[in-house]
């Protein structure tokens, strides 16, 4: 079979992509715009990242959702890897498929039904709301996507390093610790930066279990955002985007071409 | 070699901590939804009735069961309000899923089938939007379909219209935001199966004299519903609960369900018939989320 690109194929490949990258693209060029108007172009300018500066609100806004993000996507990994693990081993364990199934179920659930039954749960427990219970929500949040992205890296690596190393005497703990864990390393990172931005990200979750004094950067820019476009807005947006490009092209790199990509195409059987 | 009870204990102990997390913060707030929906609201702190009072004992667990009652979704179903909420979230979930789908597959196709050392930087190319804030994606078309925004610019230069049109606050802006927002969702399933794709099938096809677009319909196309299904679910399931798209982008006449439980929730501090609106769209989102479940558990555990 020829592998030419045919004419339809490319069309839809550049069409979906002008799609995916169009919107982003104006939302960047516009940050940079002198003039407040949407439409007019007053010329080039960094007079709202300058406007940034001084606005504390956003910049307290973005220090708590950094530090939810660090925290909550570094204990999901470390939850999400174990769970991975757990669901790879075939020895049994009691109440196995409820596991799996609540392993998996929060990747699909609305976010207003998680959002709003965390809460419920603080409130029956009686803990006040704020930055922790942020950071527990968007931990229970984001270690699914961890752990797809973990148990497609497991599945596919050789199961007989471990078993080499456990048959010349090595502990499974220590196996898995200087055998399994070099193997599965560009997964879990690339499953802690996913963790990361996805609670970066996420604004029906916090909303529902933020307290005061813990407002994250996506509600302060929810309750602007529902008052119009403003051009500050523009510029934390972009400011958002360059980090996150930074971070995946950072990641990508460091997982390198083949093993990424077959890697890449099976979280995307799973996702 | 599974047998080993070192190994098995070894299961356990990687399996306790993520359980444990998961059964309190993921299994028991749904408990407790099931059993708020079925309170009444109160003027009170939690503002619902009755609190379960665990010191009283046996008593008081009889107590509270009496004081359960169905009231909230007596609610749900006698008001058409709720009844056209959940029916408009299930028709832009389809109508959406539908579009994701036309332009979602020959996207998939057209990557799937780009020169190999290509692939890699293309699939790059759609999980990256994924990785940016939802919120900013969504926020960007504010941008665009405003009144005085880009889209009416270009099209009252273009003069393809010739008074500035309504776009935000419409069905079609939802419908656009829904469709930007997921298609990465349906576009890498169906790239995955796409690009599993035995070859040798298609060249036996064209060997036999099968013409292309026939090879497609009986060849590619059947391969590749798997990959359709996925990508299908894991758009309907989170769309129907959307919130943020048709919150910013749509109009105000009919709320979509995820809405309608935010305005419950915080605008009415109506806990319980927040709590059963939640609970309906769960039920309502169940079996699609077990066939999703279904389709993920085979596809992680027995082997792609």
């Amino acid at each position: 079979m020829k592998r030419s690109a045919s004419l339809f194929n490319t069309l839809s490949v550049a069409l979906g992509l002008a799609f995916l990258y169009l919107p982003i693209t104006i939302l960047v060029i516009y940050s940079f715009n002198a003039s407040r108007l949407v439409t007019l172009w007053g010329g080039w300018s960094l007079v709202w990242y300058r406007e940034l500066l001084h606005d504390v609100a956003v910049q307290h806004a973005a220090w708590i959702s950094l530090r939810v993000a660090v925290l909550s996507a570094s204990a999901a990994t470390v939850l999400g890897t174990l769970a991975a693990t757990a669901l790879t081993r075939p020895g049994p364990f009691r109440g196995r498929l409820l596991f799996s199934g609540m392993a998996y179920a929060p990747l699909v659930m609305p976010e207003v039904i998680t959002g709003l039954s965390l809460l419920l749960l603080f409130v029956a427990i009686n803990v006040d709301r704020g930055f922790w219970t942020v950071v527990i929500a968007h931990t229970t949040l984001t270690m699914c996507f961890v752990t797809v992205i973990v148990q497609s890296r497991l599945i596919e690596f050789d199961r007989s390093l471990e078993e080499a190393a456990m048959d010349l005497g090595c502990p499974p703990f220590k196996t898995f610790l200087t055998v399994t864990l070099p193997l599965i390393a560009p997964a879990i990172a690339a499953g802690w930066m996913l963790a990361f931005s996805l609670s970066l990200d996420d604004l029906v979750v916090a909303s529902f279990t933020t307290g005061p004094g813990a407002t994250t950067l996506p509600i302060r820019i929810y309750s602007e955002v529902r008052l119009g476009v403003k051009p500050e807005i523009n510029a934390v947006c972009t400011i958002m985007i360059a980090v996150v490009a930074v971070g995946t092209i950072a990641s990508s790199l460091i997982a390198k071409s083949g093993a990424a990509r077959r890697q890449r195409a099976a979280l995307g059987a799973q996702i | 070699m599974n047998g080993e009870p070192e190994k098995r204990w070894n299961v356990r102990a990687i399996v306790l901590l993520p359980y444990l997390w998961l059964a309190v913060f993921f299994l028991t707030p749904f408990v407790i939804v099931l059993k708020i929906s079925l309170s009444q609201t109160a003027l009170a702190q939690p503002p619902y009735l009755p609190v379960l009072d665990l010191a009283a004992g046996w008593a008081g667990l009889i107590e509270f069961a009496k004081e359960l009652s169905v009231d909230s979704y007596r609610l749900l179903s006698s008001d058409l309000l709720y009844l056209l909420s959940y029916l408009k979230s299930l028709q832009v979930a389809a109508i959406s899923t539908i579009i994701l789908l036309a332009i979602g597959y020959p996207f998939a196709y057209g990557i799937a089938r780009a020169p190999r050392g290509l692939q890699p930087l293309l699939v790059m190319a759609v999980v990256l939007p994924f990785w940016t804030s939802f919120l900013i994606r969504v926020y960007a078309w504010i941008n665009i379909l405003q009144r005085d925004g880009l889209l009416n610019d270009v099209f009252l230069r273009l003069q393809i219209i010739n008074a500035p049109a309504t776009w935000l606050s419409s069905d079609t802006a939802i419908y656009i935001g829904m469709v930007y927002s997921y298609l990465p969702f349906m576009v890498l399933p169906l790239y995955a199966t796409l690009e599993k794709m035995d070859e040798s099938l298609l060249e036996a096809a064209a060997d036999l004299g099968c013409p292309r677009w026939k090879t497609f319909w009986l060849v590619t196309l059947p391969l590749s519903v798997r990959g359709a299904v996925a990508g299908a679910l894991l758009c309907f399931i989170p769309i129907v609960g959307e919130f943020v798209i048709p919150d910013l982008l749509g109009g105000s006449e009919t709320l979509m369900i995820g809405q309608t439980l935010w305005t419950e929730f915080f605008s009415n501090r109506d806990w319980p018939v927040a709590s059963a609106i939640a609970i309906m769209l769960l039920a309502l989102l169940l079996v699609p989320i077990l066939v999703y479940e279904r389709l993920q558990r085979r596809s992680l555990e027995e082997g792609r």
